[in-house]
């Protein structure tokens, strides 16, 4: 069933695609850049946990879909938010907890939702995504809209239990659900090879009869290739398929991370060797599709739109105490 | 001499049963291990097999007959060389259950479930009729009533509303083709189909969030816990993705999720299988919480928590099940969620419980007023929110009150309405609250240990006549 990926032709694109993809993960990489300036500066509070090295498997992904799909994911959120299509100012607010937040404050970091975007949150308990995602396609199903969900969840989040009570039913049933394992080779600080049996994680799902593909996480073409293929078996009514992407961070875990359990130079040689910014960057400016001036003017773009969120992050205000009492129940209609 | 073959139990909570058919006739030789018949109750069918050898030799329950209790000699088989000579007269009419016994109702504890003196009076029977109230707001006056147990009455409710609503659906362990481990979802499958009543595997914390995903997607799933006990494995998604999202979402994403099954102690299975978990969830905001006593209200409730927008958790009761009360015939038969129920009126003190104690607080109020003490007894029904309002209206009037529950005493729910009586109509009390709950052990299997454990009409009583000074 599973399978490593075979060396194949390069994959297609054309120079509107590939501007676009440098753009969105672009403006990933500034935003969490920027989010974690804002937390060592202390208006940033509790957990951020930054995506800075990940940026092509949301982007990839995100590309693959179509208006309807549904997103949702654990803790590490900003990126998938910024990748749906929701507004900067909004999540960056969220993280300095003010009222212009997208949960208005009330949620933080890792709770944010847009039922406009289909994006589902922003989960804090690990693996919990996956049953959620699971059901989102169920409904999907069960609907029959011909909406596929896509759950993504990290290599710790793959050995929880409750992720494998929801490969067996998805299966079962053949929801239209994707199953996304960025594995960024870490658990907070416990590696892969120290946490699973299995390292090869796209084969977690043998037993399930659920079909796993390893990819580059790297390589956002690779990445989208692979999330159209799995979308499309899914929607073709299929079921689900698993995606193990081998990315890698450049941060610690959350901020408050040691960096004790791997070396400067793993990280220093990740970033100068696979960083999937610098790869799409050389590959525009080798085909001729950008120039410096034109990759610059973007970087200026992005930094403006950054500090524009960053800007009404620190202005919006805090929300007002009435919003304590608000939002805990729905009023019950007729 | 003959083996005497006798009705069997198909569980603890069995007392009679229909024996449906016969797969044996007299002259047939019989070895151990054959079918000899199929009994069946409201809750399950079952094959009684024969663990002796020999010729059957006589049947003396037919085929068909309802009400037969458990232990009834239903067959008798000669052994070796017999002949029909030694076989018995034929047994008579009090082996089955006259139907038209109204105080004398199946499928309760009484018999393998004693609990203290107080109870012990209705073994073979039930809990009281909770007498209509006069002054029920739910029910107009001059509506129709059935007569129906509180299981169909949960069925009725959840079949209405899938008639009603397209997205409403059920999921959980053998609720379609098995038709429900307690036959609450009975007969749904045939009406609904496959798609909209789920059978999952046995896996709570993956169905659960499956079930709050469905529901963030736009459905109104109804989650079926095969007890509240297995209900544990998922709590993390009952607290975190159904009652906080709301909240976190800054009021966006919606989670209306009904999450039900049967809760607290059953009848002799043990700590594991006889959990409360009403004070557990209670404890959260996001959720709200229902706990019902009758046919009417399980009904009413239930129907009102799968349109609740909000996700609420739905305490039932394994030994109510088989239980039967007077059912308004309405098209649309509705209780309000938040709404405590004054059951019987008093003047000397207020009882206040939910669930299957409701039933232990009317029988003290009966034995009460033989005493001279006149008890009004509130049925609390949801616990969270919980309607304070009620409980201290009644105690500015009796000025004495006793908290009933069959959880644990710690942080129970009876703790939380004496504080808050204490807080709100202390100058009210003439004597502090007392509690009643079990006891605070994990719930022991053997029968008199599991009886001494449980909370009965006795401690009820008792607890109000200390209240009283009496």
């Amino acid at each position: 069933m599973a399978k490593k990926p075979s060396k194949k032709s390069e994959p297609k694109t054309d120079k509107d695609e590939l501007l676009s993809y440098y753009r969105e993960m672009l403006l990933i990489r500034r935003f969490e850049e920027k989010a974690g300036q804002l937390y060592g500066m202390g208006q940033i509070a509790g957990f951020c946990h930054l995506y800075i090295g990940q940026e092509a498997v949301v982007t990839g992904c995100r590309a693959a879909m179509k208006d309807g799909d549904q997103m949702i994911t654990g803790y590490r959120d900003h990126a998938h938010m910024l990748a749906c299509g929701m507004e900067s100012r909004g999540i960056m607010a969220e993280l300095t907890g003010r009222s212009g937040g997208l949960s208005r404050g009330k949620g933080g970091s890792m709770h944010m939702f847009s039922t406009e975007k289909h994006f589902y949150g922003g989960h804090g308990i690990v693996g919990a995504q996956v049953p959620l995602g699971a059901g989102l396609g169920f409904a999907n199903k069960y609907l029959g809209n011909g909406s596929v969900s896509l759950a993504f969840f990290g290599d710790g989040a793959s050995n929880q239990g409750q992720v494998y009570e929801t490969f067996n039913m998805a299966k079962l049933w053949d929801l239209p659900v994707v199953f996304i394992i960025e594995n960024n080779q870490y658990a907070m600080g416990t590696s892969v090879e120290r946490s699973s049996a299995e390292t090869e994680l796209y084969k977690r799902g043998s037993s399930f009869e659920i079909e796993g593909i390893q990819v580059d996480g790297m390589n956002v073409l690779e990445v989208r290739d692979a999330a159209a293929k799995a979308i499309k078996h899914a929607r073709d009514g299929k079921g689900p398929m698993i995606l193990e992407m081998k990315t890698y961070r450049y941060r610690g875990h959350s901020m408050s991370d040691p960096a004790k359990y791997r070396s400067r130079d793993e990280v220093t040689k990740t970033r100068s060797e696979r960083d999937p910014i610098d790869a799409v960057r050389h590959q525009l400016l080798d085909k001729g599709w950008a120039d410096e001036a034109d990759l610059k003017a973007l970087d200026k773009e992005i930094k403006e739109i950054v500090k524009d969120a960053a800007d009404f992050s620190l202005e919006s205000p805090e929300p007002d105490p009435s919003e304590l009492w608000t939002d805990v129940l729905l009023p019950v209609e007729g | 001499m003959a083996i005497d073959i006798q009705m069997p139990a198909l569980s603890p909570t069995m007392e009679e049963g229909t024996l449906s058919k016969w797969l044996v006739k007299v002259g047939d030789t019989v070895a151990s291990g054959d079918i000899l018949a199929e009994i069946e109750t409201d809750k399950a069918t079952m094959e009684v097999e024969s663990i002796d050898e020999g010729v059957v030799g006589k049947i003396l329950i037919e085929a068909g007959t309802d009400g037969v209790k458990v232990g009834a000699v239903i067959l008798q088989l000669l052994e070796d060389g017999e002949s029909a000579d030694v076989l018995s007269a034929p047994v008579g009419g009090d082996m089955i259950v006259e139907d038209d016994k109204g105080d004398d109702k199946p499928g309760t504890a009484g018999a393998v479930h004693p609990e203290n003196a107080g109870a012990n009076r209705d073994m073979s029977g039930g809990m009281p009729q909770a007498v209509a109230v006069a002054n029920d707001p739910d029910i107009p006056t001059n509506i129709k009533m059935v007569e129906t147990t509180v299981r169909d009455a949960l069925r009725d409710a959840m079949a209405e509303e899938m008639r009603r609503d397209e997205t409403v659906f059920v999921m959980g362990e053998e609720v379609a083709e098995y038709q429900g481990a307690y036959k609450v979802t009975r007969e749904l499958l045939q009406e609904f189909g496959s798609r909209r009543v789920v059978d999952t595997p046995i896996t709570e914390y993956g169905f659960a969030g499956i079930g709050c995903g469905a529901a963030m997607g736009g459905l109104k799933p109804i989650v079926e816990f095969m007890t509240w006990n297995f209900g544990m494995q998922a709590i993390d998604h009952i607290i975190n993705s159904a009652a906080k999202t709301l909240y976190m979402s800054g009021g966006q994403m919606r989670c209306p999720i009904v999450f039900r099954g049967p809760n607290g102690a059953a009848s002799r299975v043990g700590a594991q299988h006889s959990h409360d978990y009403a004070s557990w969830y209670a404890n959260v905001p996001g959720l709200k919480v229902v706990a019902p006593y009758d046919a009417a209200d399980a009904k009413g409730l239930l129907k009102a928590a799968i349109r609740d927008p909000n996700p609420v958790v739905f305490l039932e009761h394994e030994l109510m099940y088989g239980e039967t009360f007077d059912v308004p015939d309405m098209d649309d038969f509705i209780i309000p969620i938040g709404k405590a129920k004054v059951r019987r009126e008093g003047t000397d003190i207020t009882l206040v419980s939910h669930s299957r104690m409701v039933g232990r607080c009317l029988e003290a109020a009966d034995i009460l007023a033989e005493q001279g003490i006149s008890a009004e007894v509130i049925d609390l029904r949801t616990i969270r929110p919980l309607d304070t309002d009620t409980v201290i209206k009644s105690v500015k009037k009796t000025n004495r009150i006793v908290c009933a529950e069959e959880g644990w005493g710690q942080s129970g729910i009876g703790a939380e309405v004496a504080a808050r009586v204490v807080a709100e109509a202390f100058d009210y009390l003439d004597a502090p609250p007392e509690r009643v709950f079990q006891a605070d052990v994990p719930l022991p299997y053997a029968a008199n240990l599991e009886a001494l454990s449980l909370p009965g009409t006795k401690d009820v009583v008792e607890a109000a006549k200390r209240a009283c000074y009496k």
